[in-house]
């Protein structure tokens, strides 16, 4: 909403108060001001004045020698609009004259002839050019003949105004009006308010002798009211309207369709002008379209109609889609001499609905969206009958053609100054409370302890003790009020202990290295597919998506952090940054329905990218590039602090390097997977070797032990052997560690691999691997026999299992 | 005798001190102590003397080859202390060499943020609260007091997936669901931080995802004054003791009264500039006190319980902090971006 200050000036005295202190106090109110600029620049030395001859350059085609009289001189000035004529009234910038943009008006000689001043446009005085009617748009302004020569333009174009765009919240459609702005501002500066009392001459003739009123669709348009003016000019509207609309941001278009819009800012009441000629009938019928049934609306569209849209029609075909836009049919034209005008209350809903549908947002539609006063609707209609008379020479007929359902009462809500008080921590009296109803000019009575306000139609926000709470703090000033800490016993406050492990292991992760990211949820089809976890993919019926995305790359909600990690880590790869070690915590979204109607289940996963080098320290040679077991390292790591005990097993994933994979486990139940990225994949993203991991976060915060419990220091020494056994070289570690420490006995505390070798002095297929095995005991210091039966029951068991032989 | 020893007194000691090595000083030591060197000769020839003279001489001896037993000994220290004078010279390094490289990870800033906001609220005794991201039009919106075809949803333009179930648009459902969980016979002060979506098309101010942060505190006799004491505290604890908060009316369905909070702008303090548009004032978040249909729906009763709740967005927070100039840097994890957080 745009309001201009020097039409509200016309309600409310705001002659003390600078524009931008009255700006700051509406903010501070509760209509947040959201811009303040001027309408144009006021320029001095413009004046109007009155072409007394225009004749041709003699060197030049274009350009016409004027002689124009100012008043106290007559000047000789060169134009080159095309639309100058002798007799105009115009605006002149006498030397001197310094226009926007810093323009500055002096003597010139143009072909030869001498120029002293300029003829000006709007868009030369500052209008925006969107604002300027269409026939003054290609050339210079010309005047009402009536204009004074010699009089200043500043305030006849109003060049002085100043604009406040606000920025309005869905409770205050009484602010979309001139008038709701002026309540406003009276109460914040405690002055009154001028409101304008529309009367008019009517004719004998009444406008139901014209035509009638029947509403079949009641709930949705409880109020409508048709008047009839007769024998109207189409014309242009008066300066001074035509001047409030464009700082309005309306471009004026005739006296008929001006005043309407201006009806429809000053009381925020939308209004609709019919041709009554091209009526063809003498009633007017409101009601729900038929299905199918069509509507060409004013910007020439075809519209298709269904039940669910409310139309004004002739009693047969629909000459309007209500409160949206009018139809072509019934258009007001320049040969339009009867007009019927439509003053009526639509419902918010229906309106909302059909301008959201043709994607139809006006003036108008949002005002009924919002809800309009109902006390101010057929006042309105009156306004406007009044200004038909007045500039546009109608005869406005006699009353008018009403259907009245509408609830036009006042709603009351009781205060007390103590429940005020305790709700804002406030000791306001009840003295001022009563001057702060006066200011915003609510009606009220006084009881015992009790105020009943009786709030005003114009203010549909208010309808419970809440809302006053909020009118008495507003006026009162939210800078008023004190600062106090909350005084109710509260509870202690706190993390959860699932909150604080997120944060230890968030930590952990960072001193090893990694750096968390934050990616998106919403993925791509495609992407959604990839790298999802055998633990997910077992339980993810469908995948779970927005029913109307915004973009392909945003339309599914993903299974898996990785692609969009790895999007990350390609983004910087593509800008040289080679070293990457990325984890995130964040959920996946898993649905074990066909066709998703529930909740999905939100599942936390840690995953990880990792690629290029791991450490780098040149001038010591040292330097390592990330592998699996540095990632394999971290987790390690991570699962040892969490007390789980999770295995490795070779695995193929799809996207995964077949060789490169594992799959991990606790007890059996898979919780993710780790390892190198498929090079297709790889290339896909861009990326060199990669690798990556996806663990079930929610699980390992669920098995964890809480508590760990203390386990006494040993107090006897232990036992180192090692073992190198050589084996097939398809034998898997992890299986001969698992064999030594079933055959190895409790004492066997640890294993260790240490080496691992395959080349010379080894058959081809063979391969040596290297163990240190840890034994002790908590109760006695261990013997060598005891060691000695345990290294004994492990060869035997590692020969058995895998034909392994001690490497001598 | 007497003057033997005291001749081989003086002899050993210029020996030892001429001594330019530990070798030599070895050999002054086998020369004079040695089982054949000349002191132990003459202890030998004490069988000479008469009964008196022999402990005065076998005193004498001890002495002489005590004092030059010391001397070697303190050469001998001097000797070592220069061999790894020595040995440590030859070791010394170039310091200003670069050290190998320590882990170097590290939060996400919103991470940081996140955390020192729920800190400077656990420390005014809030819990913390979490929920789902996929969420029903009941707890997103109904709960809120936000009707379907309540015109104020457009303010909050979201993904559906189905028409119950769409991506939560804030975090208040949290709140809702909170509320429902303890049931309108306890209070409740929590915040809950987490991600929220809403139909935006991404650019330097705008993200299709992004994260809040809202707080909730429903008590007997909730004021709207604690509200403003509250939000002080969190402004001055984040943005520092000499900023100052104003509160303006404003309007959310939840809440009435509604405000949204500004904060003096870190520029300019007050005076106006282009970082606060002029106004001295930079908007940092919205709240109010809550509103009695929420209540109501939440299990509390109106009458008895009154509550206050806010909202913020940590991405905000963090730019008006940090001098962040555009969202999409929280999601695009660019590395050099989000090292320059990881520092103390
Ligand atoms: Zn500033």
């Amino acid at each position: 909403m745009l309001v201009s200050l020097n039409w509200l000036k016309q309600y409310v005295d705001i002659d003390g108060i600078s524009p931008e202190e009255l700006a700051e106090k509406i903010t501070k109110s509760g209509i947040e001001v959201d811009g303040m600029e001027r309408f144009a620049s006021p320029s001095t030395n413009v004046v109007v004045g009155y072409v007394e001859s225009c004749e041709k350059h003699p060197d030049a085609d274009k350009l016409n020698v004027c002689q124009v009289n100012t008043g106290e001189e007559t000047l000789q000035i060169i134009c080159g609009a095309p639309n100058v004529k002798q007799g105009q009234k115009v605006a002149v910038a006498k030397p001197g004259a310094v226009l926007p943009g810093n323009f500055k008006i002096k003597k010139v000689k143009l072909r030869g002839i001498e120029s002293n001043g300029m003829i000006c446009s709007l868009q030369e005085l500052g209008i925006d050019e969107k604002y300027v009617p269409k026939e003054s748009a290609d050339g210079i302004y010309v005047f009402h003949a009536d204009a004074e020569i010699g009089a200043d333009v500043t305030p006849l174009l109003n060049l002085d105004d100043y604009i406040l765009e606000l920025d309005l919240t869905p409770n205050r459609s009484d602010a979309l009006s001139m008038l709701g702005m002026a309540y406003e501002v009276a109460a914040i500066l405690d002055v009154p308010v001028k409101l304008p009392e529309p009367s008019y001459e009517e004719t004998v003739e009444k406008a139901t002798d014209l035509i009638s009123v029947k509403v079949e669709a009641k709930e949705e348009n409880p109020y409508y009211a048709a008047f009839v003016i007769k024998n109207v000019t189409i014309g242009p509207s008066p300066l001074w309207m035509r001047n409030y609309l464009m700082a309005s941001g309306i471009r004026p278009i005739n006296n008929v369709v001006d005043i309407t819009n201006y009806v429809l800012l000053e009381y925020g009441q939308p209004l609709h002008a019919f041709d009554l000629d091209k009526f063809s009938s003498d009633e007017v019928v409101v009601r729900k379209a038929k299905e199918n049934e069509t509507l060409v609306t004013l910007d020439g569209q075809e519209r298709k109609l269904n039940t669910e849209h409310l139309v004004i029609t002739d009693g047969k075909d629909p000459v309007a889609l209500a409160g949206v836009m009018g139809g072509q049919s019934t258009e007001v034209s320049e040969e339009t001499t009867n007009v019927l005008l439509e003053a009526a209350y639509f419902e918010g809903q229906i309106v909302r609905r059909a301008s959201k549908e043709f994607d139809l947002r006006s003036e108008s539609s949002t005002r009924f969206e919002k809800g309009v006063d109902p006390n101010r609707v057929r006042l309105a209609g009156e306004r406007a009958c009044q200004l038909l008379s007045e500039y546009a020479n109608g005869s406005v007929l006699a009353g008018n053609a009403e259907f009245d359902q509408l609830d036009k009462t006042e709603k009351t809500v009781t205060i007390e100054t103590s429940r005020i008080n305790n709700r804002l921590g406030t000791e306001i009296s009840e003295e001022e409370i009563i001057d702060i109803l006066r200011k915003l000019q609510f009606n009220y009575e006084k009881t015992d302890g009790e105020i009943i306000v009786h709030a005003p139609t114009r203010r549909q926000d208010i309808r419970i003790f809440e809302d006053m709470v909020e009118e008495v703090a507003r006026i009162y000033g939210y800078d008023h009020l004190p600062y106090t800490l909350p005084t109710g016993e509260g509870n202690a406050g706190g993390l959860t202990k699932e909150q604080e492990l997120k944060r230890y292991v968030k930590r952990f992760l960072e001193g090893a290295g990694l750096s968390e990211t934050v990616t998106y949820s919403l993925t791509s089809e495609a992407r959604s597919e990839q790298l999802i976890s055998p633990d997910v993919k077992n339980v993810a019926v469908s995948k779970v998506k927005l029913a109307m995305p915004m973009s392909e790359d945003h339309g599914v909600l993903r299974l898996s952090l990785l692609p969009e990690m790895l999007d990350s880590a390609s983004y910087n790869i593509a800008r040289k940054q080679t070293n990457i070690a990325m984890y995130e915590i964040g959920s996946v979204f898993i649905s074990n329905e066909e066709k998703v109607t529930k909740q999905p289940k939100e599942n936390l996963r840690l995953s990880g990218v990792l690629t290029g080098e791991w450490v780098t320290h040149p001038w010591q040679q040292e330097k390592k590039k990330v592998d699996f077991f540095v990632v394999k390292g971290i987790l390690d790591e991570l699962f040892e602090r969490l007390n789980v005990n999770v295995t490795y097993t070779a695995t193929k994933i799809e996207n995964m390097h077949p060789g490169r994979t594992a799959e991990l486990s606790i007890n059996n139940k898979v919780i993710g997977f780790a390892g190198q990225l498929h090079p297709l994949l790889e290339k896909e993203y861009d990326l060199n070797e990669t690798y990556v991991f996806d663990i079930d976060y929610d699980y390992l915060v669920d098995i964890h032990e809480n508590e760990p419990s203390f386990s006494d220091i040993p107090r006897y020494p232990g036992i180192t052997r090692d073992i190198a056994l050589v084996v097939e070289h398809t034998i898997q570690s992890g299986d001969i560690q698992r064999v030594i420490q079933n055959a190895g006995g409790d004492i066997l505390q640890s294993i260790r691999v240490f080496d691992v070798y395959q080349g010379e002095h080894l058959e081809e297929t063979k391969k040596s691997m290297a163990f240190s095995l840890f034994y002790q005991d908590p109760e006695h210091t261990l013997t060598d026999k005891e060691v000695e039966e345990s290294y004994e029951r492990i060869l035997e068991a590692v020969k058995n299992e895998f034909n392994a032989e001690l490497r001598s | 005798m007497r003057e033997k020893l005291e001749e081989l007194q003086v002899e050993a000691l210029q020996k030892v001190d001429d001594a330019s090595d530990a070798k030599e000083l070895q050999d002054v030591r086998v020369a004079y102590l040695g089982k054949k060197g000349p002191i132990t000769e003459v202890l030998r020839g004490m069988g000479k003397l008469s009964k008196e003279e022999r402990p005065v001489i076998g005193e004498l001896a001890n002495k002489v080859r005590e004092k030059i037993a010391q001397a070697i000994e303190q050469k001998k220290t001097v000797f070592e202390a220069q061999e790894i004078e020595k040995k440590l010279a030859e070791e010394t390094i170039d310091v200003t060499l670069p050290g190998r490289p320590a882990p170097s990870g590290g939060p996400h800033l919103l991470t940081s943020i996140v955390e020192e906001i729920e800190d400077i609220f656990i420390g005014m005794g809030f819990e913390v609260r979490e929920g789902p991201e996929v969420e029903t039009d009941y707890y997103n919106f109904e709960a809120l007091n936000l009707p379907k075809g309540h015109p104020a949803r457009d303010m909050q333009d979201s993904f559906y997936i189905t028409e119950e179930l769409l991506l939560r648009t804030h975090t208040s459902p949290v709140q809702a669901r909170t509320m429902n969980a303890i049931g309108g016979n306890k209070p409740v002060k929590m915040i809950c931080p987490g991600k929220v979506y809403r139909r935006d098309t991404d650019d330097a101010t705008h993200s299709h995802q992004f994260t809040q942060i809202e707080g909730l505190y429903v008590d007997k006799n909730v004021r709207m004054s604690d509200l403003k004491g509250v939000l002080d505290r969190f402004a001055k604890k984040v943005f520092g003791e000499d900023r100052e908060i104003r509160l303006r009316p404003s309007y959310f369905p939840f809440t009435e009264p509604s405000v949204e909070m500004d904060i003096s702008c870190k520029v300019c303090h007050g005076e106006g500039c282009n970082v606060c548009k002029q106004t001295g004032w930079i908007e940092i978040l919205g709240g109010g006190m809550v509103h009695p249909r929420v209540l109501e729906m939440a299990g509390y009763d109106p009458k008895v319980y009154s509550g206050f709740a806010f909202g913020m967005g940590p991405e905000r927070i963090a730019m008006l902090k940090y001098g962040v100039n555009d969202i999409r840097h929280f999601y695009t994890n660019d590395v050099r971006f989000l090292n320059q957080y990881h520092k103390a």
